[in-house]
């Protein structure tokens, strides 16, 4: 079943796909850091959507879709227009590159991020398994 | 979007002279000792001093620079307060002067955070000359640095636009005594740069002429300098084809090999080209043979035609061209096995989980065409011990 991006059933759903994911569990079996996924207003978006992930040795522990941003306090915030977001998770655009461009934006600990690029490419790989709908 | 960044670059016999034309007060040469002891700080330090320059000399550079020599050298300069940091050698040089410039301009800043998403906001206090002494590393003119976490055993990839050099030296006095091994790992590196620049994902139309032409020269040029070292042609070519293909590969990425050698530089301390271009054509065999639809389609054969080598096909290419390199190894009297750099097996099992894990998140392993998972990372390692070529 096809999930709408950006929204609380998809980011479930790839919580769901990341918990499968032998290979994310081996990349990231030391990571410990949380995320705010923030889609920016624009295009079909009136209001930007934030999607949380609780992302810890290799699991997902929890994944939703923010309404109130000051619930979480995030170690990482990554923030993309939905046309970024979307090449993205067709594989169009390296997210390396894209953060490299500025097209992605990244908040927080950049030496933890680098040391963790196989964790962060498995992470792109399982979104692309999400059966994913864009709204035009 | 992408970019392409180059600093200005004085190239050919004399090139030392244009430091005349220099301006500034106060000058940080950043070097290593063998450096000093052949004489090429003083001759930089001469040039700079005849240009009006107050000079200090940092000669304190580890092969492998560690993190600790990082901020050792930045608190050296923040006595000094120089207005031109100089890099002066080969990668391990050049590398250490990038980053104790950095954390010069920004002490506040974790070394293993350099990154090209965070502004650096350098050049507010010195600017950056690097002047290569080796025909391999590049760095004179890429952006890229590496540091090694001595307490982790780890070479960490990093890196900023913004801390590619103002301006490139290319004079190949600093490259004529250079002894046969050197010349040999460091222009091997510089072909590795070439061959990866061209054939990973990050590949563009910008850099690709660069990587076809260094590679070319290379090819040419490397077993004369290393036959003999007088040979001032051969000599100039390979500082210009080793800068080159800085240029290239800077310009788009190392890939697999580099992965490979980072992490095994890390475990093992090989010379960084020596490592890197051992892994070459190991790391050809392995790409080529992605599956389609899995893997990222690859290039050898417009690469290998370049070279004139047999390519009617792309999986022909990538025989041929990892044949020529292994063929390239054996005319350099290189090592084309781990066993040959001698490394036991019995130390590389003992050491597998560090270098798989390493490997596996060298930021140069993911613009691979085709990415290894740990098991066959583990096998790269194991056929790279025994000389087996590639054949998963």
């Amino acid at each position: 079943m096809a999930h709408r991006f950006p929204s609380d059933a998809w980011v479930k759903a790839l919580m769901e796909e990341l918990n499968q994911s032998a290979a994310y569990a081996e990349a990231a079996k030391t990571w410990e850091g949380d995320f705010y996924f923030v889609v920016d207003a624009g295009g079909p978006l009136t209001q930007p959507v934030v999607l949380y992930m609780d992302l810890w040795h290799g699991k997902c522990r929890e994944a939703f879709e923010v309404t109130d941003q000051s619930v979480k306090n995030p170690v990482f915030r990554m923030s993309a227009a939905p046309a970024t977001w979307k090449k993205v998770l067709t594989k169009k655009l390296d997210p390396i590159q894209g953060l490299m461009t500025g097209q992605l934006k990244l908040k927080g600990n950049m030496a933890m991020v680098m040391k963790s690029v196989k964790a962060a490419k498995e992470l792109v790989e399982a979104t692309t398994r999400v059966e994913t709908e864009f709204p035009d | 979007m992408w970019f392409f960044k180059s600093p200005d670059i004085v190239f050919g016999e004399e090139s030392l002279g244009y430091l005349e034309q220099l301006e500034g007060q106060r000058a940080f040469i950043v070097t290593d000792a063998m450096i000093a002891q052949f004489g090429h700080a003083a001759r930089v330090q001469a040039a700079l001093e005849a240009a009006g320059f107050e000079v200090s000399v940092f000669d304190r550079v580890e092969p492998d620079p560690s993190i600790e020599t990082a901020r050792a050298g930045a608190a050296a300069m923040l006595e000094f307060q120089p207005d031109w940091v100089v890099g002066l050698g080969g990668g391990s040089s050049l590398d250490a002067a990038k980053a104790m410039w950095i954390l010069y301009e920004r002490p506040d800043m974790d070394p293993e955070g350099i990154s090209p998403i965070e502004p650096l906001h350098l050049r507010r206090k010195a600017h950056f000359l690097a002047i290569p002494t080796t025909s391999g590393t590049g760095s004179e003119v890429t952006w890229a640095l590496v540091l090694t976490n001595v307490a982790e055993r780890r070479k960490i990839g990093l890196g900023s636009r913004e801390a590619t050099a103002d301006l490139a030296l290319v004079d190949p006095s600093f490259v004529m005594s250079l002894p046969p091994r050197v010349t040999a790992d460091t222009g091997m590196d510089a072909l590795t740069h070439a061959v990866e620049g061209f054939t990973c994902q990050w590949h563009n139309d910008f850099s690709d002429g660069l990587c076809l032409k260094a590679a070319q020269l290379i090819f040419e040029f490397l077993p004369r300098a290393y036959r003999n070292g007088d040979d001032i042609e051969a000599r100039t070519k390979m500082h210009n084809a080793a800068t080159i293909a800085g240029l290239g590969f800077g310009n788009s990425m190392a890939s697999l090999a580099h992965g490979l050698g980072h992490a095994l530089g890390g475990v093992f301390h090989i010379p960084h080209g020596r490592g890197v271009s051992l892994f070459l054509p190991y790391a050809i065999e392995y790409c080529a043979r992605g599956e389609p639809g899995e893997a990222v389609a690859t290039r050898y054969g417009e690469l290998a035609r370049f070279l004139g080598l047999p390519a009617a096909t792309e999986a022909q290419a990538a025989t041929s061209l990892a044949a020529a390199i292994r063929q390239l190894q054996l005319a350099l009297e290189q090592p084309r096995t781990l066993e040959a750099c001698g490394i036991a097996r019995a130390d590389l099992d003992r050491e597998m989980s560090l270098l798989v894990f390493n490997a596996g998140n060298d930021n140069q392993t993911i613009t691979s065409t085709r990415i290894p998972d740990d098991v066959e990372v583990r096998k790269l390692f194991e056929y790279a011990h025994e000389g087996k070529s590639i054949d998963f």
